[in-house]
């Protein structure tokens, strides 16, 4: 299960059992999607499965999940999305009613992203052998821009902005999952960010590198990113949002919300001086409305994470080895 | 008359304690010619006279040779006579790898102090004076041999006087390489937080001690690097350095000018006696005397019965504390679990903001290293923080281990690399968590440091089984060949190699949280070694749930709760904690994960025991600081002679023996509804760890025990447990100059390899080969 967890095993599965086997310049990328050149246009192609338990949680389902993983993984090459496939594996006995509303909050998904789905496959799995439906979707979407956004482009100085609190995916699904309650509902923050994105590049701003945060949470996000780019970046603990059930849900679990999954948060590597104009953009739209600069990326070259708190203590963050395991001794 | 000449080498503490000029003295009273040097290995000479005038100079070699000397080897080789040229003292050379002991950081001397008090001296009130038998060793040397030019003193070129006394073999000053004087030496500045100039000499020291009376904090620059200070007496400046430090209730420790008023204030054995004025100079965890508060806040040490207290470790110190007049709270300059800060900017930047005036001078801190802790513990010392005055003093090894070359990480919390070379292991200084990058970085630079000092190509690095430890995970970026040993056994050899012991043992370990070979959180570990290649685990308690891993460490009602889901018929006591210790909500959400594996991970620690005990009581129910649930209930237990003990079973299961605490738990609970007091439940509640511990030793019969982890750390606990094992028969051996918290890992890490490289054995428990 912790290869799965999107930290330091993940990360080996596909270096070390994945990638090996379908070597190319593409894959190569090692980004969120793959940028192709077919004739004079460029298109981004990338997929992703989508697993997860319960099906409903507050804030989102399966079905939108499906969409929205795979579009904000155009978004994050700056692509327009397009075009959507999508698998179906079904666990006999699943209720219809139950893929019906999953069915039906994709459709609504895809329309509110204006992507086409235009292609699909069911298969039935024995009863046991799933978790009642897993979704499988790719997605085609189409550079209309010139910019290349990628971890090498990351630059000394360049700022870093957060779309908005972080944790609320995880923490909501793992509520719902485990019957907690708190005192105001957590929503996760399931959410399309081609929008913002978009917004952005068409505003002419030079957007160095973006990622969506989604397994493995922010901290995993950016270790990634300073270890692709081989930069040090810093981060303010006090810039980075968290909400207060998030924080209480992370506190009753030992888990910290750096590394908590989200589904509707992206960041975003900017020139300094082009900051703040990309900043206001971004609170400009709904789903990054609370976009603030959570740090930069600094002149160290060793490819690391600092994460400094009020008082100017730094702390280092890694990838997650499997699950959080307390070392106090 | 016949003439002979001698070459003799000699190794062990043997620099920097005015050895030559003892031999310079000696050679010249025996009539002998030659010369003699210091070397990284340690001292050669050459004499050369009559047989009868270099055999006194042999016998009076080793028994006249200066207090602080330490001969761990002696070889000697006639050679071809030379012409009489009388007696030279020869300059160092460097060379080969380094192997000669460097001296800790040594206390002023009586005579020193005597000179610096005396208008007519002219090192009067100066606050670096020093000599061979006292003075900054280990924190201003930045490569061996210990020579002037290789210290942080390099750049201070002596005066005429000091040039004088420094090349005079019969000066007691005679190669006193940090020699200084007003003139010539290193200077004291007063600094505002934004760096600027206030003061110098001893209007600095003046302004500083008025800053402190004013109620103000200091950042007072060390031996091995700042502190913070401030009047121990007043209870709002004190919460003023709690609040910017972050510091919500652990103790600080206090700073007094002589051992008169800390007897006014603390009860002081005649060990305590020893340990507090002794060169080492560390902080002594003393007993407070009832009743008598007056020189010490309640916020010092609240609701703290023992008091953490020490003596000017330098001639700064002395003359700051005597103009004060009254005892100072004295802290690592650091920010919580930080490495402490040696230079001016850096302490400027990262300490500006807690304190208000800085008093700090020229000589550069080469090798940082906190103040070390130490407690009386079964009648020794045990030493909880191994740093002043103890670093680089390194632990033989028995002689049977072969010598592999090794360095080993330690863990990642009390952090403490180590360097095997031969026969001896040289832990470093308490460096702090390796969470954060300063700690990372001082981390990095220690070991980097052990290794210049004699490199070895072929270090194997050793590191805890803990996937998630930052300093396993250093060390498998490294790429070299390395081993990792699980953390009890680490703890467990740790012990036995401090006793220099190989034979049959059996390891009592006991702490919060060690990574098992089997993915298990434990903490109750014993285990037994058969002196040749096997280490066996053979009990531990029963497993209780950690809900939440480590958010319940810090919050031990979570922990009680945790023990009442895994007692047998619990569910009413359980419910009733739960209500009258946490919200409804919160309790609905904590039941809900306590029979939940992947979020209330079981465990079997010692530690967190403690922890539960701690809420049941109702002493603790969260923490702001480590340990601070344990400590909690020794102090409850303090006050009470109480012999009781708890019923408990031992009772055999999956992997060797399980200490069932349940009746135990149930008798706790038993007594608080017939209403006996705290402290005697805290004391029976020790007790019945002595015996379970007791138990387990006569089921494995095996006459050689070893106490080991950081819940050894509790005196009671000890204490008790060493007594009732002795009345039985046993061997008992505790820690006392290597920490028993993770703090003497490493030493265990290196022991427990070589004992395997000398077996080839790779089936033991605890041996695990990094991937
Ligand atoms: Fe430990
Ligand atoms: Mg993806
Ligand atoms: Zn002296
Ligand atoms: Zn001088």
């Amino acid at each position: 299960v912790g290869h799965g967890s999107g930290g330091e095993l993940s990360q080996r599965l596909i270096s070390e059992l994945i990638r090996p086997h379908f070597d190319n310049p593409w894959l190569r990328q090692a980004h969120d999607s793959a940028t192709l050149c077919p004739g004079s246009e460029r298109i981004v192609f990338t997929t992703d499965s989508f697993v997860v338990s319960p099906l409903f949680f507050p804030g989102g389902d399966i079905g939108e999940l499906a969409v929205y993983g795979t579009v904000n993984d155009l978004a994050m090459s700056g692509a327009v999305p397009r075009f959507l496939s999508c698998s179906l594996i079904l666990e006999e006995g699943l209720p219809m009613q139950t893929l019906d509303r999953a069915l039906a909050s994709m459709g609504r998904a895809a329309r509110d992203t204006g992507v086409q789905l235009v292609t699909g496959d069911t298969k039935v799995v024995e009863r046991g052998k799933g978790d009642g439906l897993y979704i499988n979707t790719a997605g085609i979407g189409v550079l209309e821009h010139s910019e290349v956004i990628a971890p090498e482009r990351i630059a000394p100085g360049d700022l870093i902005l957060l779309s908005g609190d972080i944790g609320r995916h995880g923490m909501a699904v793992m509520a719902t999952r485990e019957g907690l309650e708190f005192e105001s509902p957590l929503r996760s923050d399931c959410a399309p960010l081609a929008e913002p994105v978009l917004a952005l590049l068409n505003a002419g701003i030079t957007v160095h590198c973006l990622r969506d945060l989604t397994r493995g949470g922010l901290a995993t996000a950016l270790v990634e990113l300073a270890e692709s780019a081989g930069r040090e970046l810093v981060v303010e603990e006090a810039a980075i949002p968290v909400s207060e059930p998030v924080q209480g849900a992370c506190e009753l679990l030992g888990l910290d919300p750096l590394y908590v999954a989200n589904e509707g948060r992206f960041i975003a590597f900017v020139p300094a001086d082009r900051a703040v104009e990309a900043l206001a953009i971004l609170q400009g739209t709904a789903v990054a409305a609370d976009s603030r600069v959570i740090g930069s990326a600094s002149t160290g070259h060793r490819p690391r994470v600092i994460m400094r708190n009020t008082i100017g203590s730094e702390r280092l963050l890694d990838r997650l080895p499997g699950e959080q395991l307390p070392r106090i001794c | 008359m016949t003439t002979e000449r001698l070459r003799i080498e000699i190794g062990g503490l043997v620099q920097g304690v005015g050895f030559r000029p003892f031999v310079y003295r000696l050679a010249n009273d025996c009539g002998l010619h030659g010369w003699v040097a210091n070397d990284s290995r340690g001292v050669q000479l050459e004499v050369q006279g009559s047989p009868s005038g270099i055999r006194e100079f042999m016998h009076r070699l080793t028994r006249e040779s200066p207090a602080r000397a330490r001969i761990t080897s002696l070889g000697s080789k006639p050679a071809p006579v030379k012409p009489a040229k009388g007696f030279s003292i020869r300059t160092s050379r460097g060379g080969e790898a380094a192997a000669a002991i460097l001296l800790p950081d040594l206390a002023p001397c009586d005579e020193c102090l005597r000179e610096m008090a005396d208008p007519a001296n002219r090192r009067f009130r100066y606050p670096f004076i020093n000599c061979t038998q006292c003075g900054p060793r280990f924190s201003i040397v930045s490569k061996l041999p210990y020579d002037r030019a290789n210290t942080t003193m390099a750049g201070y070129v002596l005066c005429p006087e000091c040039r004088q006394e420094y090349t005079d073999p019969l000066d007691r000053r005679f190669h006193a390489e940090p020699i200084a004087c007003p003139v010539c030496g290193p200077r004291l500045m007063l600094r505002d937080t934004r760096g600027n100039r206030l003061a110098t000499g001893d209007e600095a020291l003046q302004r500083a001690a008025d800053a402190v009376r004013d109620g103000g904090i200091l950042a007072l620059k060390g031996v091995g690097g700042f502190q913070l200070l401030v009047d121990a007496a007043s209870s709002p400046s004190i919460e003023r350095l709690r609040r910017r430090k972050r510091r919500p209730e652990k103790p600080f420790a206090v700073l007094y000018s002589d051992i008169g008023l800390v007897e006014r204030e603390c009860h002081v054995s005649p060990l305590e006696r020893t340990l507090l004025c002794g060169a080492e100079r560390p902080i002594v965890l003393l007993a407070r005397r009832t009743g008598s508060e007056a020189g010490v806040a309640g916020n010092v040490a609240p609701g703290n019965p023992n008091l953490g207290v020490m003596l000017p470790g330098s001639p700064l110190h002395q003359l700051l504390m005597s103009m004060l007049q009254r005892p100072a709270v004295c802290t690592s300059g650091n920010l919580s679990g930080e490495p402490l800060c040696s230079d001016d900017t850096d302490a400027i930047t990262r300490l500006g903001g807690i304190a208000d005036i800085f008093l700090t001078h020229d000589r550069r801190i080469s090798n940082s290293l906190d103040d070390s802790v130490v407690r009386e513990v079964d009648g020794g010392p045990l030493l909880l923080r191994r740093a002043r005055g103890y670093v680089p003093a390194p632990v033989e090894l028995p002689p049977e281990a072969p010598a592999v070359d090794l360095v080993a990480v330690g863990a990642d919390l009390k952090n403490c690399p180590a360097i095997a070379r031969g026969r001896r292991v040289f832990l470093a200084q308490h460096i702090g968590d390796l969470d954060n990058r300063r700690g990372l970085d001082a981390f990095e630079q220690t070991i980097a440091r052990l290794r210049e000092s004699s490199a070895s190509p072929d270090d194997k690095l050793v590191c805890d089984l803990h996937p998630g430890y930052v300093s396993r995970r250093w060390v498998l970026k490294q790429g070299a060949r390395a081993t990792g040993v699980q953390h009890h056994v680490a703890h467990f050899f740790s012990c036995m190699a401090e006793h220099g012991y190989s034979g049959p043992a059996l390891g009592i370990c006991w702490d919060g949280t060690g990574f098992g070979s089997d993915g298990t959180l434990r903490g109750s570990e014993f285990l037994q070694w058969d002196g040749a290649s096997t280490v066996k685990h053979i009990c531990c308690l029963r497993e209780f749930p950690l809900p939440g891993g480590e958010a319940a460490i810090r919050e031990p009602r979570r922990q009680a709760a945790a023990l009442l889901f895994a007692l047998p018929d619990g569910q009413g006591a359980l419910r009733e904690f739960l209500q009258s210790n946490f919200s409804a909500q919160e309790g609905r959400n904590l039941s809900r994960i306590l029979g939940k594996e992947e979020l209330a991970p079981r465990c079997s620690s010692g530690g967190r025991l403690f922890d539960a005990v701690a809420a049941l009581l109702g002493l603790c129910q969260v923490t702001s600081f480590e340990g601070q649930a344990a400590m909690a209930v020794e102090h409850a237990a303090q006050g009470s002679a109480s012999g009781r003990c708890y019923p408990f079973a031992l009772t055999a299961g999956a992997n060797g023996r399980v200490l069932d605490w349940s009746p135990m738990v149930n008798a706790l609970l038993e007594d608080q509804r017939r209403g006996i007091t705290t402290g005697e439940r805290a004391a029976a509640f020790h007790n019945t760890l002595a015996r379970m511990m007791l138990a387990v030793a006569e089921a494995a019969g095996i006459d050689n025990v070893f106490l080991s982890g950081g819940v050894f750390q509790n005196r009671r606990l000890a204490e008790t447990t060493s007594a009732l094992l002795r009345g039985r028969g046993f061997m008992v051996h505790s820690h006392r100059l290597v920490p028993p918290n993770d703090g003497g890992i490493a030493l265990g890490q290196i022991y427990y390899t070589r004992c395997m490289e000398r077996c080839g054995s790779d089936a033991a428990e605890g041996r695990s080969v990094c991937v």
